[in-house]
């Protein structure tokens, strides 16, 4: 198959393998080198897409990331299917399989086109002025059809099964952009020893030089020079990212960068962070396209790229061109197509006179050159066939260039807070100064020509001496794009966004209606907002709306630039995090017993923990009736590893827990706990656990299992910040203890053997004590708690010899009916108690008292966390909703059910935290919070019921059972 | 000055002549008089509805809306566009659904099309915690007549077909609570449409004009004058509705906020064909999710743990952010991120708004709306202008008051339900 617009040869592609791709279902032929669309411009394929809101007929606009038009759906298989991809930095492979989107049957002939023929009714913001009814027609009727014709490409319907990484790094410099700027930057830093990164978006390193083969370097003919550059940093272990594109500029030169691996087997992209010391920015600049008629049509595209196309990729992307030249580089564009064999129609110049040398030049070429004049529109229907000057003329030609001046790529040195500012020589916003460490070098400080670009890059980079030389360029000059765009407001189908059809007529429309901030013009016209992120649009929309406003372009403003720089793939973001990776599960040292043993588990905070441990034909509730009794009638073993852990070590401990925790601490003697209540400052529960002290300098504070970083968190912001002369050291240890939990009347029987230096009998280690000794050999801190009502212990032991411990007990205890239970049994085991679980009868607006632990605050404290706030008169109010316990008369109402006074209230007085089936007492209990509660004794109140009617409840003690504490204490 | 009506009519009258004849959609005057009854400091969405119900429901003329920047360009601009009403507490609930009912016929009230498309917001519950807290709210709201109801996990899929509900995810989803009247709204067009319909009726709305200082006399210290960057602005009623800029402009009147302001993200993808059908929020995962009318998928990310001005926050929270994303709907992870920005967010201790009068006379505060403040844009203005109007608070507006961190009575959403706004 032949590709009619190849070159004979030159070119960076290899032309001795092909490479077969397919677009739109027919097969084309490329090579190594190739992108999809040099590719396709090869076989004179320029109709690649659809714009978005009219679906024009759109073909290759750009030869780079700012391309908003040819815009493709790549498909490498099931779940690998990727919309808006653009063909212009798609590097061609063997089998690509690209298809056209956004049109409907066909490319050609895009049903959808249609609005395009009503585009006289839907200009800018058209939407805000109507489909406001009849009647809710807005959302059943409009709002479809308009997401339907909206939207470009299609999601990808499957599960990505590619795998994406993250690398962190760091550098002393950050070169970003391998054109001539960048390397030379490079080249400096890495000679004087620096560590270096040189990245770049292109699959290719080089940059402009790649398009300028016949360039002089050092002596070196400009590709030779290259290689040469790109060997040196390989030896000075540069390392070198082509295909990486760096999209974000964060704080302290943080810039993440999105690589394109080319190695199937390795991961389909890489994001890294490096974090630098200097970062040059070598970004390039964006040539302007022009607005006027059909300015859209496929074969009308910017002069620079079409040069590029020759000069890099060995394609023509036309027979005969005219070149559309405001700027001195439509020329030189002009002059390297001709040489490269493509004839050149004309030059037409918007300006009067044309700088004499280039004149000269064309006039010597053989080109003719229409000076005054620009292109009144386009013809042809989805090919360009020609153009009629402003003068009237009418030329042939299959190729229609634009040169509208440059825009210097200042978007990473703006996201790193730099600020900019207006060249007038230049016709564009350059980078000023800015907080960071970073310089910019080339073109994307406006420095076009060569020898500029290499002098400050080598400087940029730290070099001394001299610079590789090149011949130095002439000084080019344009018309300014203010003028350049005048009259376009009148010209219908004058497209400055390509991609979101914005036409020069919308943006005047835009300020006609007052959006005189450039922000609001762009959000009222969405200029700028496609996927290009207006790289292209932005400075023409500028100048448009400058001049309708009869302002400077710098009196109008400029919109923020955001990250990133160029669409970047969700998955690379998100990296490795998925699946068993995302959020990784914590598994406590048991949960292999409990998994082998077929425990139900629950999701609590990052853990899974066992709920209940049914037998061959129970149910979850059946399984926790049984787990229940057996711990209250013999004994039941818990894994309460998963409870946070914190050592609180140092001379001021007790001092830092006094302040911390509403209970006082300083009499508590060594070898004793307590049950502790945090506050947040604003005197609410936040956390609660026991506290036990192993010596007058040393506690071991436990917290809730949801709770453990948030209260470290918490303590070491104020240890660091509020009392930073206390001598306390935090730790968090709650992986470094496994707890085994006994509870039940037979615990002791159960557990006195293993125990070895320690007597635990009721006498010598009452109910909440704790001692350091050995079980089973094992060292171990042992607590005598209980979160059941039961005679309790929780053993302490290294996470490794848990299992070990576990087993041995399950052995010993087994004549007793030692049996496991799970988080559901022990929810209602303490609830029969009345003991509160913080976040199930607390939730962040319940104080001590509401909670019926007054008890616990130390009365005598002088402050602690959330003292202050107690006092405040709404927080003492004996209105306030308190825990209650009650009895359901029959079902077990909902937890989070409402509490009315009466039947048909419409005012709630309080909610149901907690509600089971009690096996102890043989009848559903709650738990809830009543206002007034405690006042309310013996009153009958009622739970809301979704869809029913509500349940009858008395309110009654939250202690269900062994009011005493007898069994506790036995 | 009249405000002429936008109908499809009025286009295609416009289209027969090149759009030529449309006029400004808001009066612009370059700088403000010297006098106005009463003066708004905030031109975002609840800034702009504030004067548009001053002066729509309570006859009030001279009204000014002062702006520093451009308008709707902080929160109002920065969002994610989700509303609802399924607040848990009775006086939140109250103020959200007011908004809410605002909402639905706010497009022809301001003849401006905000887009309100009640999609459905859908809360995933992925643990038993979770289940307990919406289940909680779903009596709630039933109870206030704010509609949400519990739908299982085959209920979620039927209603989001891209959610994943298997249950080995790494955060299975055990159910969901659905708010069906809530969706999104189209952000931009709620400050433009406000803008419009306060133009017409007299509004003066100035933009570029910081206030630069609050002027106070008489033996109250009653508010007398802004000092503004386009100078001097007499007024007797200062109504500061400045989001996440409020505890600087208080500062002025030497009040000192319980705010803390932070940056927030949010993203958006690339556009893509309709694939997502309504709001999806998992408090758990981190993902709040829904699909612009453009096509694109708009994302909302987290806060920087550290307070700040800046409205740019860091990568690892967008980072974080399409972790949950993309866990929770794998077919995404192909997508691209298209632009992420920041908005500045202003935060209470109990991450409720502060709506109301304030120790200085004459001054007024609306602010603390946190991540959440979209959806109550319509309520809040009306609320608020109410209270600026009569000197005391709407009813809605009272339990909102600025007192309640002294008194202690506070309204906490976000404790009681681990719930984002």
């Amino acid at each position: 198959m032949s590709a009619p617009f190849r070159t004979h040869q030159g070119g960076r592609p290899d032309r001795a393998r092909t490479l077969r791709f397919t677009f739109d279902g027919r097969t084309y032929d490329g090579h190594p080198g190739d992108t999809l669309a040099s590719a396709l411009l090869a076989h004179g394929v320029h109709l690649t897409g659809r714009s978005f809101k009219y679906h024009r007929p759109r073909g290759i606009l750009s030869a780079g990331p700012e391309e908003p038009n040819a815009l493709v759906e790549l498909d490498a298989g099931p779940g690998r299917r990727e919309p808006n991809s653009r063909a212009t930095m798609v590097p061609l492979r063997d089998g690509l399989l690209a298809r056209s989107q956004n049109r409907w049957p066909s490319l050609a002939w895009d049903a959808g086109a249609l609005t395009g023929a009503a585009a006289a009714l839907l200009p800018a913001g058209f939407y805000y002025k109507t489909f406001m009814g009849p009647g809710r027609a807005w959302e059943k009727l409009y709002e479809p059809l308009i997401r339907r014709m909206a939207g470009l490409g299609r999601a990808p319907a499957e599960a990505d099964p590619d795998r994406y990484a993250q690398r962190y790094a760091h550098c002393d410099v950050l070169v970003v952009g391998a054109g001539p700027a960048g390397l030379a930057a490079a080249l400096a830093a890495a000679r004087g020893g620096a560590r270096v990164i040189l990245c770049d978006e292109q699959m290719e390193m080089g940059g402009s030089l790649l398009s300028q083969p016949g360039t002089r370097i050092a002596g070196l003919p400009g590709w030779e020079w290259l290689e040469v550059a790109l060997a040196e940093l390989r030896a000075l272990k540069v390392r070198l990212l082509p295909r990486t594109t760096a999209f974000s500029y964060g704080l302290q030169n943080m810039v993440s960068l999105a690589e394109l691996p080319e190695r199937a087997e390795g991961p389909r992209e890489r994001l890294w962070m490096v974090r630098a010391a200097r970062v040059v920015l070598a970004t390039g600049a964006i040539e302007r396209p022009l607005p006027f008629s059909g300015n859209d049509r496929p074969g009308v595209m910017l002069a620079d790229a079409a040069r590029v196309y020759a000069l890099r990729y060995g394609v023509l992307a036309g027979h005969r061109a005219a070149v559309l030249a405001a700027h001195d580089s439509g020329y030189e564009a002009a002059f390297a197509l001709q040489a490269a064999g493509m004839e050149i129609a004309a030059i037409l110049d918007p300006r009067a006179a044309p700088p004499a040398d280039l004149l000269a030049e064309a006039t010597g070429r053989g080109i003719r050159v229409l000076a005054g004049q620009g292109v009144a529109r386009s013809l042809g229907g989805r090919r360009v066939t020609g153009l009629i000057s402003t003068g009237g003329e009418r030329i042939g030609c299959d190729l229609l260039l634009m040169a509208g001046g440059w825009t210097p790529s200042v978007h990473l040195f703006s996201q790193a807070r730099g600020a900019l500012r207006w060249d007038a020589a230049r016709d564009a916003y350059l980078p000023d100064t800015a907080p960071e460490a970073v310089l910019c070098a080339g073109a994307c400080q406006g420095s076009y020509g060569l020898g500029a670009c290499l002098a400050e890059g080598h400087a940029a980079g730290g070099g001394h001496g001299a610079a590789p030389g090149a011949q130095p360029g002439r000084e080019p000059s344009g018309m300014p794009t203010a003028q350049a765009v005048a009259g376009a407001a009148k010209a219908p189908m004058a497209f400055v966004d390509f991609q979101n059809d914005v036409q020069a007529k919308d943006i005047a429309l835009a300020v006609r209606e007052g959006f005189r901030s450039i922000e609001h013009v762009k959000r009222y016209t969405t200029n700028g907002m496609a996927t290009d992120q207006g790289k292209t649009s932005n400075m023409v929309g500028l100048a448009i709306a400058a001049a309708t406003l009869g302002q400077e372009i710098p009196a109008v403003g400029l919109t923020r630039y955001r990250h990133p720089v160029t669409p970047t793939g969700f998955g690379g973001l998100a990296g490795r995090h998925r699946g068993d990776l995302f959020e990784p599960i914590r598994r406590a040292p048991l949960h292999g017993w409990a998994e082998a043993e077929g425990a139900l588990f629950e999701p609590v905070a990052q853990w899974r923990r066992a709920r209940a441990f049914p037998r061959a034909g129970e149910d979850l509730h059946a399984a926790v009736l049984r787990e229940c009794r057996a711990v209250r009638q013999a004994a039941g073993i818990f894994d309460a590893s998963t409870l946070g852990k914190i050592e609180v070590v140092g001379p001021d401990a007790a001092e830092f827990l006094e302040r911390l925790y509403v209970n006082p601490w300083k009499k508590l003697a060594p070898g004793r706990c307590r049950y502790g209540i945090m506050l947040r400052e604003d005197g609410f529960v936040t956390d609660d656990g026991v506290v036990g002290r192993m010596a007058a300098d040393r506690f071991h504070v436990t917290t809730t299992t949801g709770g453990a970083a948030r209260v470290l968190h918490m303590m070491e912001d104020y240890l660091q910040t509020e009392f930073p002369e206390l001598r306390v050291w935090l730790t968090s240890t709650t992986e470094q203890w496994a707890v085994i939990a006994l509870q039940g009347p037979k615990a002791r029987t159960i557990l006195e053997p293993f125990v070895e230096g320690l007597d635990i009998s009721a006498a010598s280690f009452p109910h909440m004590s704790v001692a350091a000794c050995r079980v089973m050999g094992i060292p171990a801190r042992l607590f005598r708690v209980s979160f059941t009502g039961e005679l309790g212990f929780e053993v302490n032991v290294a996470p490794d010899q848990a299992p070990a411990l576990w087993r041995a007990l399950m052995r010993a205890g087994a004549p007793h009916g030692l049996t496991p239970y799970g988080t559901e049994a022990m929810h209602v085991l303490r609830a029969e108690k009345g003991y509160i679980i913080v976040s199930q009868e607390t939730d962040g607006t319940v104080t001590p008292d509401d909670a019926g632990l007054s008890w616990a605050v130390g009365k005598a404290k002088r402050d602690f966390v959330g003292k202050r706030s107690l006092a405040r008169p709404e927080m003492r109010r004996r209105d306030r909703p308190q825990l209650v316990g009650l009895l359901p008369r029959g079902t077990v109402p909902q937890e989070g059910a409402q509490i009315l006074a009466s039947p048909g209230a419409r005012m709630a007085e309080g909610h149901v935290t907690s509600a089971y089936w009690s096996p102890a007492l043989d009848r559903p209990i709650a738990l809830g919070l009543l206002a007034g509660g405690r006042e309310r004794m013996g009153q009958t109140v009622y739970a809301t019921v979704m869809g029913g009617a509500p349940i009858a409840m008395e309110v009654t003690d939250p202690v269900f059972l062994d009011k005493a504490g007898e069994r506790v204490n036995a | 000055m009249s405000m002429r009506r936008f109908s499809l009519l009025s286009l295609a009258r416009e289209a027969l002549r090149g759009h030529s004849g449309w006029q400004p959609q808001w009066r612009s005057p370059p700088s403000p008089a010297a006098a106005y009854d009463a003066v708004i400091v905030g031109g975002g969405g609840h800034g702009l509805a504030t004067a548009y119900y001053l002066a729509r429901e309570h006859g009030m003329r001279r009204i000014a809306v002062l702006e520093k920047g451009w308008i709707g360009g902080g929160n109002t601009g920065r969002n994610t566009t989700i509303i609802r009403s399924n607040y848990l507490f009775p006086e939140s609930a109250a103020l959200y659904d007011h908004a809410l009912k605002l909402w639905e016929g706010l497009s022809r009230e301001l003849n401006y099309n905000v887009m309100f498309s009640p999609r459905g917001v859908l809360m995933s519950a992925h643990s038993v915690h979770d289940i307990q807290s919406f289940q909680r709210h779903i009596h709630a709201n039933r109870l206030a007549g704010v509609d949400n109801e519990w739908l299982t996990p085959e209920q979620c899929k039927a209603f989001c077909p891209p959610l994943d509900i298997s249950p080995h995810a790494r955060y299975p989803v055990l159910g969901g609570a659905l708010q069906r009247r809530g969706g999104t709204a189209r952000h931009d067009a709620v400050a433009w449409g406000y803008a419009r319909a306060a133009s017409a009726l007299g509004v003066d709305i100035i933009q570029n004009c910081e206030v630069t200082g609050i002027r106070r006399e008489g033996p109250g210290g009653a508010v007398s004058a802004l000092e503004t960057t386009k100078g001097l602005v007499r007024t007797a009623r200062v109504g500061v509705v400045a989001a996440g800029s409020t505890s600087l402009v208080m500062a002025m009147a030497g009040l000192r906020m319980p705010l803390e302001s932070y940056p927030l993200q949010a993203l958006v993808s690339e556009p893509v064909k309709p694939v997502f059908p309504c709001v999806v929020m998992s408090n758990t995962v981190h993902a709040y999710i829904s699909q612009s009318d453009k096509g694109e998928l708009v994302i909302g990310a987290g806060t920087d743990q550290y307070t700040s001005y800046s409205q740019a926050g860091s990568i690892q929270i967008l980072t974080h952010t399409l972790d949950a994303i993309t866990e929770m709907f794998p077919m995404f992870r192909r997508m691209r991120m298209l632009r992420a920005w920041g908005g500045i967010v202003d935060v209470t201790p109990d991450r409720s708004p502060i709506i109301g009068l304030t120790p200085v006379p004459g001054l007024f505060v609306n602010c603390g709306w946190g991540t959440g403040g979209f959806k109550a844009t319509p309520g809040s203005g009306h609320v608020f202008a109410a209270t600026i109007a009569k000197g005391e608070p709407h009813p809605i507006a009272a339990p909102f008051n600025l007192a309640r961190f002294e008194t202690g009575r506070m309204i906490d959403e976000a404790a009681a339900a681990a719930v984002a706004h």
